[in-house]
């Protein structure tokens, strides 16, 4: 029990049936390739790693710190891009993987130091406001720069032969699954996943993290109290920034292609602060149940609705409200009332039914 | 400002603020310099006619949005969604007046562009009524939430729109009397340009004159100046507030026609897409500040005009380049307004 609360830094979920939905959340992925067989399955487990990092580092920066950044696909897209370019460039190899996500952080990390000490002076409202300006110019920008990105067509690449499907380790399936480069790919996924999860809920639980959290409930007091809020505000935008990079790095070792529309697009960062807020928004655990529970939903709910429009055809207006293209719609409507109802989120809920 | 104001012999008129004329220089300033880079004269009259009327609509739109937010501290993100709904609406009204739009007459255009633009604007009004009611209303004060439920409000009003008009782009034709130039001596001037730029200026003109002639406009500057103020004497803030918020949502439904006949077709993502651009203005202009909006507005669409000229690629961020110069002039825009 010590250890269990060492790992987590303290950090425990506080509630029997949190408790419970975690454990079975971090089961489902750590034998997702046994349980769920499946090309699809096992991508949407792999979405599900990748959407915890990202998430988690989202809510380091708006439910610990209070700002709203809408540059946090751009820093997603550069990890992305990092690994995409320098696998396309390098050729297949680990040094390839290293020296493009080392580059992507250092772009990240100067980029987000820019835009902080720019924009985190003044006000909440004025960084959300600068951060969409340079996230959809960056966009374009990615688009525009065809001769390394790709443009609209993005990259497609090799990764390292240990990680694709072709390379086997062993001759007999394990319980029916292929010991492939595809499985050694998913769990060096759920492995970095954890460990990037762990040093996230270090850092929130750290004396540096209850710095933000004091900025978050009252900046003046907080710099009333000796605390360089800028400071704390900027470092806190640079890690988020790095997490989001190395989230970005993994998604396109996984897909083993990148393009605008899977690492940058604004639709991302909407997904993003959905998950944040219907998760719960500072509690780190939010983003692993909010992320898990969005996911399943992005990837089987829609064919629910498709059942759905198909059984209301005929009536008017219905067949097109629960169109599965329309899922946007209803998320839409759920993230508007669970930031008034119940602004704590799914874990900030069951924390308090205690 | 307000010592020297409160020491002032009450016999004398009050002090008046020297308006500070230096923002107001940047814009010929900027013709000027783009004059030598592009070269032929008559280019150069296309270009800043076209920029211009791409300023004065922005202007329209973004209007609304910084006096909103100078009144009342509510930034709205889901202000795109009354753009793409104007548009929209414009496409349905001139589909149905197709018989008015197609023919040459001058007259008969105009009778279907009217309609279609005061019906954008009496639905995005109202729209904008129930939109500050029942989205911004319990978040007064909470700029974090703000952002997210009008964020939100953006997502669900742009669904709705794609529920109604459907996902795909709908070409919006101009009017068979808009289409073409005029030539004024070497420089082709499109027709649309220039309506737009009247158009504009007409808003401009009517929204200086409500602004400074006024009992209302007297009221609404000193809410952005001091809201408290106001309140302790006696007006009610907040329905002055939900009056500019619909007034402001209807010149965002205005200003979506006219950008949507500008690009000639709409999608339902316009609305996001034109957000960024009316953000950056109103950063540029001071937020809170209708007068550096104005400028803020015009010299982004003057530099987008001249460097989609010139260097089509830098076109892209010329906009981000400009905001970061300002910013780094004057941290909080052209006009700072007081209290911020």
């Amino acid at each position: 029990m010590a250890l269990i609360s060492r790992v987590l830094s303290g950090d425990l979920p506080r509630n029997r049936i949190l408790t419970a939905l975690l454990i079975a959340i971090v089961a489902g992925l750590a034998f997702a390739p046994f349980i769920f067989p499946g090309a699809k399955a096992l991508n949407v487990a792999a979405k599900i790693c990748i959407f915890i990092v990202l998430v988690a580092s989202f809510d380091l920066l708006l439910g610990y710190t209070g700002i709203v950044s809408f540059a946090h696909t751009m820093f997603f897209g550069i990890g992305a891009y990092g690994v995409a370019i320098a696998l396309t460039r390098l050729g297949p190899s680990w040094a390839a993987v290293a020296a493009g996500i080392a580059a992507a952080l250092a772009l990240s990390l100067l980029l987000s130091l820019l835009i902080g000490l720019f924009s985190l002076r003044v006000k909440a409202i004025f960084y959300a406001m600068i951060t969409l300006a340079v996230a959809s110019a960056f966009q374009t920008f990615a688009s525009q720069l065809s001769e390394i990105t790709g443009g609209e067509d993005g990259l497609s690449f090799k990764v390292p032969g240990m990680l694709t499907p072709g390379f086997s380790f062993a001759e007999q399936p394990f319980l029916g699954v292929s010991l492939d480069g595809k499985l050694i790919s998913y769990y060096l996924l759920f492995a970095v996943t954890v460990a990037l999860f762990l040093v996230m809920l270090r850092i929130v639980n750290s004396p540096f993290g209850r710095v933000l959290q004091a900025i978050r409930e009252n900046d003046f007091r907080a710099e009333a109290l000796g605390y360089r809020t800028v400071v704390y505000r900027t470092l806190s935008n640079v890690l988020s920034a790095g997490f989001a990079t190395l989230a970005g790095a993994l998604l396109a070792l996984w897909l083993r292609y990148n393009g605008p529309d899977t690492s940058l697009s604004f639709e991302i960062m909407i997904d993003i602060l959905l998950i944040v807020v219907i998760g719960g928004m500072g509690t780190m655990y939010g983003a692993v149940v909010g992320a898990t529970l969005f996911i399943i939903a992005q990837n089987y709910l829609q064919d629910v609705m498709k059942l759905a429009s198909d059984a209301a055809a005929g009536v008017p207006l219905l067949p097109d409200l629960v169109h599965p293209d329309r899922w946007l719609l209803w998320l839409g409507i759920l993230f508007i009332l669970s930031v008034y109802r119940f602004p704590t989120g799914i874990v900030g809920k069951l924390r308090a039914s205690q | 400002m307000s010592t020297s104001a409160a020491t002032a012999p009450a016999a004398d008129a009050l002090p008046a603020v020297a308006l500070d004329r230096l923002p107001l220089a940047l814009l010929p300033a900027l013709a000027l310099v783009a004059l030598p880079l592009v070269g032929s004269f008559s280019t150069w009259v296309t270009l800043t006619v076209a920029g211009l009327a791409m300023g004065l609509i922005i202007f329209i739109i973004a209007s609304g949005l910084t006096l909103v937010f100078g009144l009342m501290d509510v930034l709205n993100f889901g202000h795109g969604v009354f753009i793409a709904l104007g548009a929209y609406l414009a496409v349905s009204v001139l589909g149905a007046m197709t018989g008015w739009t197609g023919s040459e007459s001058l007259f008969l255009n105009l009778l279907a562009v009217l309609p279609a633009m005061l019906v954008a604007m009496a639905v995005a009004g109202g729209v904008g009524f129930a939109f500050e009611r029942v989205i911004i209303r319990p978040v007064y004060g909470q700029h974090l939430k703000q952002i997210m439920i009008t964020m939100g409000g953006m997502i669900v009003g742009e669904e709705l729109i794609k529920v109604v008009w459907g996902a795909q782009t709908i070409p919006l034709p101009l009017p068979a009397a808009f289409r073409g130039a005029l030539l004024l001596g070497d420089a082709a001037v499109e027709k649309y340009r220039l309506i737009a730029v009247v158009i504009g200026l007409i808003v401009f003109a009517a929204m200086y004159w409500v602004l400074s002639r006024t009992k209302v406009g007297l009221l609404i500057r000193a809410g952005v100046q001091d809201r408290e103020m106001v309140e302790s004497l006696g007006y009610r803030i907040r329905k002055l507030f939900v009056g500019v918020f619909v007034a402001g949502s209807a010149l965002a439904g205005l200003g979506g026609v006219m950008w949507g006949l500008y690009q000639q077709n709409v999608t339902p993502q316009m609305g996001a897409q034109v957000n960024v651009l009316i953000f950056i203005v109103i950063i540029i202009g001071g937020l809170g500040s209708v007068g550096g909006c104005f400028i803020g507005a015009l010299l982004v669409g003057l530099l987008a005009n001249y460097t989609g000229f010139l260097a089509p690629k830098v076109a892209l961020f010329s906009n981000i380049l400009l905001m970061v110069l300002i910013l780094l002039w004057r941290p909080q825009g052209i006009y700072p307004v007081a209290k911020r």
